[in-house]
């Protein structure tokens, strides 16, 4: 099977509102793909129409080329971490992750290896309801990754960790992406996916309002801005603007430059002999690209509140 | 399809509150019936001494009443009797309204005519022709045999061709209808022929003041004068058969010769002994719906605890065909429940007997195939309520509610049909239209037309039959589970 996530046009309301509004987007084998949104963007009700959960009212969903519920064993094919509080609390860890086992032909030797494998060790033994925050999320992705899954879709797993358990869980994506599986990770915080994600899908008002690698959507964001600091203020503005850029002054001896690359600002400085003490490319961080992006929609979350 | 099940079963066996509770609900199914049968006291007391008189058995091996007034021959081989029943009076003592007098009347199942019987002793296999107050002539044989002629004949007559026997009725002698023809297995050559009587007594039911019925039976005796007896001229021998020394000069029978007329009078029935002489079966399984409550509980959890937990969306990810995660935790459930009651069952019949037993009672003897069907039949209610209130907790989805509801059909309309609050009709009603008419299954002496008794819910008798009062039952669950699919694939989880 392959192992991608192909979402198509998603359409769902909820009565009056507009849960999803033609929500399109891939999920590469190979790659994490981070899933972010504020909060009501549609990220979890995507999740849970692309595992079959909520059904669209328009719109398709295939992963490896099939729908979620034509799966036979689907665990093994699909792992998901939803809500790790979904537990009967007098299970324990152990016995949550057999019956489950047990649904997909997996047997108990198979449980001990996942539950070993997330660092759960004793406590497996132990009654689920008893678990912190941190531990019933180390089960979920146990249970996510239980039948050697080739999609993963994780939502929030970064929700309740502790410092460890978030670098654990970040080297764990990375390891289960370098495998060849595709990891679809959703948060409501660009932060925690900055340094993990390879690939972006911004959610806003129930659709995708960007979806682009990383790197471009930083660079899309940054602009092509050159700071330059220098003494010789009139003549460095004469030389640049006669290259065709757009100079702005941003103090009594600072400059942004706009519509040249820093290279370029440098030679064309240095060929004229106007001194410069410092020359930096701007560049925005994925928070400020994200805010960008979003603001429509925390916009409309505000209005939402009102 | 078996990894589905497998998942369900450990689902089951690792909650530790589930399991507990299918051991309490077996628990109270032997304790309950223990406490029953320890409370049931049973004694006689008779110029004979304190036992209480041995139950004849007929030739089926089953509980029979098997008493009436009796002038008989012997009849060595084939022959035939013919006989008209001239008249059939009685006599009924203290009979409503003012219950102040013996009158004359007769009861509708009062009997009089011709009987062939292996011997004079009660239980031996018999075939007669007779005509009754109020029921026309019939043909009936060995106690639960019964085949209704026509309400007008009183000429009678018996035909017998080694162990088979025919009755044959006319209206003037001369035309005779067949209404019947009897085998009597094993019946040997030399049988005894002749005229009887018999009146059961007089059942008046009356309207408790705290709701249900009160059933009294007064006694009767039947007379009956016979003419164109075939058998005249021959020696007769009477005999009160089943008589009980001491009793009332009333329900003695008696026999007069008087030219060609011969009248026979007596008291008692001949027929299928009926539950309220001796403690049935089922009397030993009584803490099964108290058990079915705890079952409840337990099937209706199953289900709504992964509502509470938001698991059922976990459940649906290992499984997205949604009917068959319902239909393989049904089928868990009803397995494990089944098993747990049969367990219960199995203990708790043989130990309740010896209770009963020893404290005297009469324990009505039942057939084997009976017995199976009341004890495989209890753990099988048992496992279909389960199902019902798991497909209820299903819809429901919530706790509280599915417990209160499943209880609420399945349980309190058994408790209230039996517990003499509820006008008869509206107890048969309740056991016929509501999930509780599958304990009928239990009820393992069946109600006889041809004997007069108190059939009510709160006697044990059940207005539907036993596999019929089951089928509804299953019915409910069939249709509570398919319901409970369709919303399960139709709503969002």
């Amino acid at each position: 099977m392959e192992s991608n996530i192909e979402v198509t046009g998603l359409r769902k309301r909820f009565g009056a509102v507009t849960a999803l509004d033609g929500m399109t987007f891939t999920v590469a084998a190979g790659k994490i793909t981070g899933f972010v949104g504020p909060n009501g963007a549609g990220k979890s009700t995507t999740m849970r129409v692309i595992l079959g959960l909520d059904a669209a009212d328009e719109g398709r969903v295939l992963i490896g080329g099939q729908p979620y519920r034509a799966l036979r064993r689907p665990l093994r094919h699909v792992g998901a971490l939803l809500d790790a509080a979904a537990l009967q609390p007098s299970r324990t860890g152990r016995d949550h992750l057999l019956w489950l086992a047990h649904s997909q032909g997996l047997t108990a030797k198979r449980v001990d290896a996942v539950a070993g494998q997330v660092g759960l060790g004793a406590a497996a033994r132990r009654r689920a309801g008893g678990y912190s925050l941190g531990m019933r999320q180390r089960l979920g992705i146990a249970a996510a990754l239980l039948g050697e899954p080739r999609v993963l879709l994780l939502d929030e797993p970064f929700n309740g960790l502790d410092p460890d358990g978030i670098v654990w869980i970040r080297d764990l994506l990375a390891s289960l992406a370098a495998d060849g599986r595709a990891v679809l990770v959703s948060s409501h915080l660009m932060s925690e996916l900055q340094g993990v994600a390879d690939h972006l899908v911004v959610a806003g008002r129930g659709r995708v309002v960007a979806d682009a690698s990383v790197a471009d959507l930083i660079a899309a964001a940054s602009g092509d801005r050159v700071l330059l600091r220098t003494a010789a203020r009139p003549e460095a503005m004469t030389v640049l603007a006669e290259a065709g850029a757009t100079v702005a002054v941003t103090g009594r001896d600072t400059l942004t430059v706009a519509g040249l690359a820093a290279e370029r600002v440098v030679a064309l400085l240095t060929a004229h002999a106007v001194p410069f003490a410092e020359v930096a490319g701007h560049r925005a961080t994925l928070e400020e690209a994200y805010m960008e992006l979003t603001r429509d929609a925390v916009e409309f979350r505000a209005d939402g509140a009102r | 399809m078996t990894g589905l099940l497998r998942a369900e079963w450990t689902k089951f066996r690792t909650v530790r509150g589930w399991v507990l509770g299918m051991v309490l609900a077996a628990l109270i199914i032997v304790l309950l019936g223990v406490f029953t049968a320890a409370n049931n006291y049973s004694s006689c007391e008779g110029p004979d001494g304190d036992d209480c008189p041995a139950v004849p058995l007929g030739p089926d091996g089953s509980a029979v009443n098997d008493r009436f007034s009796f002038a008989h021959q012997v009849l060595d081989g084939d022959g035939e009797v013919t006989v008209r029943v001239a008249s059939l009076t009685g006599t009924i003592t203290y009979p409503p309204p003012d219950h102040d007098k013996i009158v004359p009347g007769v009861v509708p199942w009062a009997k009089a005519g011709i009987m062939i019987k292996e011997s004079v002793r009660q239980g031996s296999a018999y075939a007669a022709m007779m005509v009754t107050g109020g029921h026309g002539t019939r043909l009936q044989h060995n106690f639960d045999g019964d085949a209704a002629g026509s309400p007008g004949a009183s000429w009678l007559r018996l035909t017998r061709a080694g162990d088979t026997i025919t009755g044959a009725e006319s209206a003037d002698g001369v035309r005779w209808t067949t209404v019947g023809t009897v085998r009597l297995a094993g019946l040997p050559p030399i049988v005894r022929v002749g005229l009887f009587a018999a009146s059961p007594c007089d059942l008046t039911v009356t309207q408790g003041d705290l709701g249900g019925t009160i059933g009294k039976c007064r006694l009767a005796r039947a007379v009956a004068a016979f003419d164109h007896v075939s058998l005249a001229g021959n020696p007769w021998t009477h005999d009160d058969v089943g008589a009980m020394r001491g009793a009332p000069a009333l329900s003695q029978g008696a026999f007069r010769e008087s030219g060609d007329t011969f009248t026979v009078s007596g008291s008692g029935d001949i027929g299928p002994y009926g539950l309220e002489g001796g403690q049935p079966v089922e009397r030993t399984l009584s803490g099964a719906y108290t058990g079915l409550i705890v079952v409840i509980v337990v099937a209706v959890m199953f289900i709504t605890a992964e509502y509470r937990r938001g698991m059922i969306r976990t459940t649906l990810l290992a499984s997205p065909r949604r009917g068959r995660v319902l239909v393989a935790k049904a089928l868990v459930l009803g397995a494990v429940t089944f098993v747990t009651a049969l367990i219960a069952a199995l203990v708790a019949v043989p130990l309740c007997r010896r209770i009963l037993r020893g404290n005297g009672n009469y324990l009505l003897p039942v057939s084997t195939a009976t017995e199976l069907r009341v004890v495989l039949g209890t753990a099988a209610l048992l496992a279909v309520a389960a199902v019902l209130a798991l497909a209820v907790g299903a819809l429901f989805r919530r706790s509280a509610a599915a417990v209160i509801t499943a209880i609420t059909v399945i349980v309190l309309p058994h408790v209230l049909a039996t517990a003499s609050v509820l006008p008869v009709e509206l107890s048969q009603w309740l056991l016929r239209l509501t999930p509780a008419a599958g304990f009928a299954i239990q009820q393992s002496v069946p109600e006889y037309p041809q004997v007069t008794g108190h059939y009510v819910p709160q006697m044990g008798y059940y207005p539907l039959p036993p596999w019929g009062g089951f089928g509804v039952l299953c019915g409910y669950a069939a249709l509570a589970l398919g319901l409970a699919v369709v919303q399960l694939r139709r709503r969002d989880a």
